[in-house]
């Protein structure tokens, strides 16, 4: 699957309290939760994000809390997919287990720029530059979890077994 | 080749020999959410056709994020926990009964060698009786609800070993955030923490937990330490099931061994808004601070409320600081109340209220001002933590928020403690 759009690119170290404050968690709508996705991060982030917008971001994205919620509110606000340096493992869980591609590399971490157009291929995690010309290979997952991103997330893959 | 405690505990609940890297599909003993997540996780169990729980005995349901319930739309969510937990004979603890990790430990629903996933981040904490836990989402929690299994990578082990002799006035809590500021906080993403040595031996369980707990915030997915006398005793009229304690081969192979000498550490402050930008308490002394809060699953316990006394016995909180406790559970308060403590502290002008997650989340029971300094006891400071992104959190130990909430500025607590 090809994934193609504008990066909006934040820093290191981007928690899940500023992703998603605690005090909007009395909805599990996520349309709801994406009014105020990020708005402690950057006030700016519900009129800049459109539907082909993916996230760039430095080291241990999603640190913090296990609110589901974080990656739940990004997805519904339009974010294609997250590439970064590296991300806290219980929001890499829950970013796959919801169908939210993220890919790690810290080369395209560090390259690409906010503004710049690029495209993923989810497949085999090759990211494009198109501003700049240059491509990056994100790591790769194992066959174990590609079965759950392809499935569109655990949930999908439970369903689908209990259904058996 | 010898293995790890995690190693150890993966082995036996995935049913055959692993090594750190393997990927599993392992028994869960048992399975908790609170409620911020559980919620969620219902709306997940039902989306996935969800028409049973694999074992209503091993999934406990703890409302503490928001107890008592601060807003209608809240109050509908603890309904909905209410009523999934009476319709699947899931048990659940109500407002008022306390945090959720000090729960499940103090109620003996884990016990060591046990594999444990919580819809809560610190649910790491249970690695301090030998447990390994960690933190899972929603849609996981109620995987495990409907299968009683889940997938995990075994991890590899990062070994911390603590030398030497904790000085006066010096605390776990300023350990763990001297750590942080050591291996910073993603010093040890996707992997298990060992601690160990002679400083983790003489510490009671209550100070243990609070090392443990905060292993999530150096980015670790279990904070473990091997079970030794205390542990057993501490167990000893809790454990609900019997168990039988892991233990780390001589020979297990860890990624990494740390070694930290604690003889001269001094009392440690996380600044504002990254649990790893720490420093020794002089340095940031004199930072006028407008909030104090004491409790959490980091430090609410006995000896943490214990210490404030001590320290306010007879005097009166700065005048420009409310002092906020919050037990971390119902026992803990009793405890507290019998001893005196809570006399003591209301007199010096202390705030208690209900067992519970209290401000730290940021949802009610003391959201500070614009341009606060706030010092607190809990794990986090990130920024808009405590429901205010204009305020700023400061992290210390109990005996070093009880000293500033009386000088209404940061301080050194061991000024206090003659």
């Amino acid at each position: 699957m090809i994934i193609r759009g504008k990066v909006i690119k934040y820093g290191d170290h981007v928690d899940t309290d500023v992703i998603i404050p605690a005090r909007y968690l009395t909805a599990t709508d996520p349309l709801e939760l994406a009014k105020h996705c990020m708005e402690d991060l950057d006030p700016n982030f519900r009129k800049n994000v459109t539907t082909n917008t993916i996230l760039v971001a430095g080291k241990n994205f999603g640190c913090g809390s296990s609110r589901e919620h974080a990656p739940l509110s990004i997805k519904a606000s339009g974010i294609k997919a997250i590439i970064a340096s590296s991300f806290a493992r219980i929001f890499y869980r829950n970013a796959l287990n919801i169908g939210l591609p993220i890919l790690e590399s810290d080369e395209a971490s560090h390259l690409i720029e906010n503004g710049d157009e690029i495209e993923i291929d989810l497949h085999s995690g090759v990211i494009q530059n198109l501003t700049t010309g240059k491509t990056h290979q994100a790591k790769s997952f194992p066959p174990f979890i590609q079965d759950i991103i392809s499935q569109g997330g655990l949930m999908n893959l439970v369903k689908t077994r209990l259904q058996k | 080749m010898g293995k790890t405690i995690s190693e150890k505990i993966f082995s036996t609940k995935a049913g055959s020999p692993v090594q750190a890297g393997d990927l599993v599909i392992a028994q869960v003993d048992m399975a908790m959410g609170q409620d911020g997540t559980t919620p969620l996780a219902i709306r997940s169990f039902e989306d996935m056709g969800g028409k049973s729980v694999f074992d209503p005995s091993r999934i406990i349901f703890i409302i503490d994020h928001n107890a008592p319930s601060p807003l209608e739309a809240v109050s509908h969510l603890h309904d909905l926990m209410r009523q999934f937990a009476t319709q699947y004979g899931v048990r659940l603890f109500d407002v008022g009964c306390g945090v959720c990790h000090e729960l499940m430990m103090a109620q003996g629903l884990v016990v060591p060698g046990d594999l444990v996933i919580g819809a809560d981040s610190h649910t790491c904490t249970y690695g301090a009786i030998g447990a390994f836990s960690t933190g899972v989402g929603s849609t996981e929690l109620a995987a495990v609800m409907i299968s009683g299994k889940l997938w995990f990578k075994v991890p590899e082990t990062i070994r911390v070993i603590l030398n030497g002799t904790l000085p006066r006035g010096v605390f776990s809590k300023d350990i763990i955030l001297y750590l942080a500021g050591q291996i910073g906080a993603d010093g040890a993403t996707y992997q298990a923490v060992e601690f160990s040595g002679p400083v983790i031996d003489r510490m009671e369980m209550d100070e243990r937990f609070t090392i443990s707990n905060m292993a999530v915030e150096i980015g670790a997915k279990a904070g473990l330490m091997a079970p030794d006398y205390k542990t057993l005793a501490w167990l000893k009229n809790r454990a609900r099931r019997p168990y039988q304690s892991v233990y780390p081969d001589p020979d297990a192979m860890y990624q990494s061994t740390r070694t930290f000498d604690c003889s001269g550490l001094v009392p440690h402050v996380a600044l504002p808004h990254r649990v790893d930008t720490v420093k020794p308490v002089d340095e940031v002394a004199d930072v006028p601070i407008r909030e104090a809060f004491l409790g959490t699953c980091t430090n609410g316990r006995a000896v943490d409320i214990e210490i404030a006394a001590r320290i306010l016995r007879g005097k009166v909180v700065h005048p420009d600081v409310r002092f906020i406790i919050a037990p971390a559970s119902r026992e803990i308060f009793l405890t507290a109340l019998e001893k005196g403590w809570v006399e003591t502290i209301v007199t010096a002008g202390g705030v208690f209220v209900s067992p519970g997650c209290g401000p730290c989340v940021g949802t009610h029971q003391g959201v500070p001002g614009d341009e606060w300094n706030v010092i607190s006891t809990a794990n986090r400071n990130f920024k808009g933590r405590m429901g205010n992104n204009k305020a700023a959190i400061y992290l210390a130990s109990p005996a070093t928020v009880a000293a500033s909430a009386l000088a209404g500025k940061i301080s050194d607590p061991r000024k206090y403690l003659g």
